[in-house]
């Protein structure tokens, strides 16, 4: 998968539960809870998304290197 | 109270009392229209004056006698003790004795105490002598609500004495029934109660000259429309007037509104052939809904109208308490515009 | 034979449109199957039953708008009735003489239909055995009730009986379904002109898609500040505030998901949910309904999550018997909960019913939150942020997780020493979180 592919499908997770997010007006390197209203449901949810769309279970631990959209689909494509 | 309703005089309103017949339409407040009627009836007849509480040195409580005690003088512009029983049976007995007495009375609450007066005698004298004695006594006097006077003066009690045979009942509802009505309700050989509704002294209108005035006992159809008969009198005219047009404007609900005028007798035509044109009535009283006039002139049209009708008939009244003091309660207690808007929505479904 | 009646999804519902049915006479359904879409202000929920048996009658058309308590769906007991599809089902398309109803059984002809807000009782099947209106037809004739006569102006009837108009075809649209001039006129417009295929001039509205989500906003608006308003003028509020460390109990629950594929990964809020939830036992007079001037304590606790949906307005969906639930499963139905809230695919049953309200405005960073309790409820608990403050451990200042909870609560049925318990009780447990 190519870093845009996992871009788009990392954007289509978060429109998911986020319908008005514009993908092209997100800022990659701020942390994603400062641009989109995601509380600690849908933050799980959306985490929950990635992992059954990619396999990737990502510990609480890494939940610093994810908080971003290009460490989320850095993060992603290393694991 | 007298102090809180009077109101600012017009230094030069009056026009000059020897043309009592206006030759064009003119415009002045429903107040001064009162007033000119009595100055006219008073010049034209000497056996007419005028009785109640202030209605001389102060010049009425809601100053519509205001500046006739000058130009009367005290014999024909009587202030009375505050005995509404003895001031009304004095009206009643000078009008069996030949007089033509306008008697006032502050508001229809207070108008109870002289109940007996009214009901028992002026409105039974002529059948109780076999028709010896006529009762030409006008009493008038303010009714209805809106001015935060609370329970014991703003109630709309006038259906109760249209319930009475032998009474004609009056309620003036535009600035030209204010000037012309009163002429011929002492003219009329019997009591004739007029009903001022307090919201209206301080409204304006055209007067048209006195041959474009419609007899008094007719109703008259203020708007015209094919949908719906809103039927109402007195103060909730101009609400009724009002909310017909927001149904024009937002839903298309083109409402006749009929104006009753006399409460008795009814003009049942004019409201029979209404209804019969829109199949569908809402009738608008600031008078509670039980025992009513709205039940009256609902009954009517049930008996009279039933195969013409295409909805069910429906009642805009006060909410059955007594009138609150407080602004917002006493808004919420009376029939406002949304609440006729709510009547009639549902009833005209194309 | 037994009805279905609009259920009430809260306090602030008084009625609802129906959008569509999905079940149709003579199908079968159990308790918690399917039945139709219904639309409040709130936006549009699935219908489930709440009783099992077999569908003899839709009582109320797509499209119409009906209060709570009406009657909507007539079940028969679950005995299958073989040949129960009722053979003048709505959708026959040669039902006669009313063209513009069959083939479009989500549109009742009038625009105002819908509207009709004095409409309490379901439209009744007319007399004559085809109901070529959207309803359906009663399916089984055996025990069939009594005959329920429509609502027929005079002049309606009046002008049907000049014309020699059979009305047992025509469908009312006027007040309480009555048949008016208009649907007489149109009836004799459709007979004589024998062309089944023109409907009249008037545009088909679409009832079910007529709401756009501006509407629903409002609609929802009106929704929230009708039950607040309640609330406010009903319910003597009295408010606690009561900081807990959460320590222990955010330490715990890391370690416990290390443990866990994400899936499995518990929320601190779920911790916190469980905690109230545990209190709530030692405390009946924060968990139950205040109605008609008298207080009902409960014994399960039907938590009402307090959602935010995005674009506006607000939804209390509910955990039901929350006290059974493990914290694995609280987690669960609370992540399935509030997702299918914000998705807008939230089920009848799942609204309605709480015992007590839990919001939760932490992850917006403020500190506490004091609630509006949701009417007939007496208690709600809120959650302020999770966020490290300074706090006293041992005589020595350090800094910890600290979050904020309060209690409003209803002061006719409690007192604020019981919810002073309450809050100290939530603290207690959060300490000792792998009790949980």
């Amino acid at each position: 998968m190519t870093q845009d592919e996992m871009r788009a499908l990392v954007l289509a997770e978060l429109q998911r539960i986020a319908p008005e997010v514009d993908g092209a007006a997100l800022d990659g390197a701020r942390p994603l809870r400062e641009q989109v209203d995601l509380d600690s449901v849908d933050y799980l949810g959306f985490l929950v998304a990635l992992h059954k769309a990619t396999g990737v279970d990502i510990p609480e631990s890494d939940y610093e290197a994810v908080a971003t959209l290009d460490g989320c689909v850095a993060y992603l494509l290393a694991h | 109270m007298a102090e809180q309703a009077q109101a600012p005089m017009p230094s030069a309103a009056a026009p000059a009392p020897e043309s009592p017949a206006t030759p064009a339409t003119v415009r002045m407040t429903y107040r001064e229209a009162v007033r000119e009627a009595i100055r006219e009836a008073m010049h034209a007849d000497p056996r007419v004056f005028v009785m109640g509480e202030d209605v001389g040195a102060y010049g009425g409580c809601y100053a519509v006698t205001k500046g006739l005690l000058t130009e009367f003088g005290p014999e024909r512009l009587r202030d009375t003790p505050l005995s509404e029983s003895a001031f009304v049976g004095a009206g009643i007995g000078a009008a069996v004795g030949g007089m033509r007495p306008i008697v006032e009375i502050m508001t229809v609450n207070f108008s109870l105490l002289a109940l007996d007066q009214i009901m028992n005698t002026a409105a039974t004298f002529l059948h109780m002598s076999g028709g010896q004695c006529n009762v030409p006594v006008v009493i008038r006097m303010t009714t209805g609500a809106g001015r935060q006077l609370a329970a014991q003066h703003s109630h709309s009690l006038e259906g109760w004495y249209a319930h009475i045979p032998g009474l004609r009942i009056l309620a003036p509802a535009t600035v030209e029934d204010a000037r012309r009505m009163l002429a011929p309700a002492l003219a009329d050989p019997d009591p004739v109660l007029l009903f001022e509704h307090a919201l209206l002294y301080n409204v304006s209108g055209d007067v048209p000259p006195a041959d474009a005035f419609v007899p008094f006992d007719r109703a008259i159809v203020r708007r015209a429309g094919h949908d719906v008969t809103l039927v109402t009198y007195g103060g909730m005219l101009a609400r009724t007037l009002e909310a017909a047009e927001r149904l024009a404007a937002d839903d298309g609900i083109e409402a006749e509104v009929i104006d009753l005028r006399s409460l008795r007798p009814l003009d049942e035509a004019t409201i029979l052939d209404s209804v019969r044109r829109t199949h569908r009535a809402v009738i608008v009283d600031e008078g509670w809904r039980s025992g009513s006039l709205s039940a009256e002139i609902a009954a009517r049209i049930a008996e009279q109208a039933f195969f013409d009708l295409d909805a069910p008939l429906r009642r805009v009244c006060s909410a059955e308490v007594p009138m609150p003091y407080a602004r917002h309660l006493e808004q919420a207690a009376l029939p406002q515009v949304d609440g006729i808007l709510a009547a009639v929505r549902p009833l005209v479904t194309r | 034979m037994s009805d279905i009646r609009l259920p009430s999804l809260g306090a602030d519902m008084d009625a609802a449109t129906i959008v569509s049915w999905c079940v149709a006479p003579g199908d079968a359904v159990q308790k918690g199957d399917l039945l139709g879409e219904i639309e409040t202000d709130k936006g549009v929920f699935d219908l489930d039953s709440r009783e099992a048996g077999v569908v003899a009658a839709l009582l109320v058309a797509p499209g119409t708008k009906v209060t709570v308590g009406t009657p909507i769906v007539r079940l028969q007991e679950a005995v299958p009735v073989p040949t129960a599809a009722a053979p003048e089902a709505p959708e026959a398309p040669e039902a006669p003489e009313a063209p513009e109803a069959p083939e479009a059984p989500e549109a009742p002809e009038a625009p105002e239909a819908p509207e009709a807000p004095e409409a309490p009782e379901a439209p009744a099947a007319p007399e004559a055995p085809a109901a070529p209106s959207a309803l359906a037809a009663p399916a089984a004739p055996p025990p069939s009730p009594s005959p329920h006569h429509p609502h027929v102006s005079p002049l309606a009837r009046r002008i049907a009986a000049e014309h020699g108009l059979d009305l047992a075809g025509v469908t009312g649209t006027g007040v309480q379904g009555a048949i008016t001039q208009a649907d007489v006129a149109r009836a004799l417009a459709a007979r004589d002109d024998a062309t089944p295929a023109a409907p009249t001039g008037a545009p088909v509205p679409t009832p079910a898609s007529a709401h756009t989500p501006a509407t629903i906003v409002d609609g929802m608006r009106r929704a929230v500040a009708a039950a607040v308003t309640r609330s406010k003028r009903d319910i003597p509020h009295y408010y606690l505030e009561h900081d807990v460390d959460l320590h222990a109990a955010l330490a715990w629950l890391a370690r416990h998901n290390a443990d866990r594929p994400i899936t499995e990964r518990v929320l601190p809020a779920a911790l916190l949910v469980r905690a109230t939830v545990q209190a709530l036992a030692r405390v009946p007079e924060l968990n139950g309904v205040h109605e008609h001037g008298a207080f009902t304590p409960s014994s399960a606790v039907h938590v009402g999550i307090v959602t935010a949906l995005r674009g506006g307005g607000l939804v209390a969906p509910v955990i039901a018997d929350a006290q059974t639930h493990s914290l694995a499963e609280l987690n669960a139905a609370l992540l399935d909960l509030v997702q299918r809230t914000r998705a807008g695919a939230l089920r009848t049953s799942e609204l309605g019913g709480g015992t007590i309200s839990i919001t939760n405005l932490g992850d917006r960073g403020v500190r506490a939150v004091h609630g509006v309790i949701y009417p007939p409820q007496v208690a709600i608990v809120g959650f302020g942020a999770i966020a490290d403050r300074p706090w006293a451990v041992d005589g020595m200042l350090a800094v910890r997780p600290v979050v904020t909870i309060t209690l409003a609560a209803d002061h006719r049925v409690s007192d604020g020493i019981r919810g002073a318990q309450f809050l100290a009780d939530i603290g207690r447990r959060l300490q000792a979180p792998e009790d949980a």
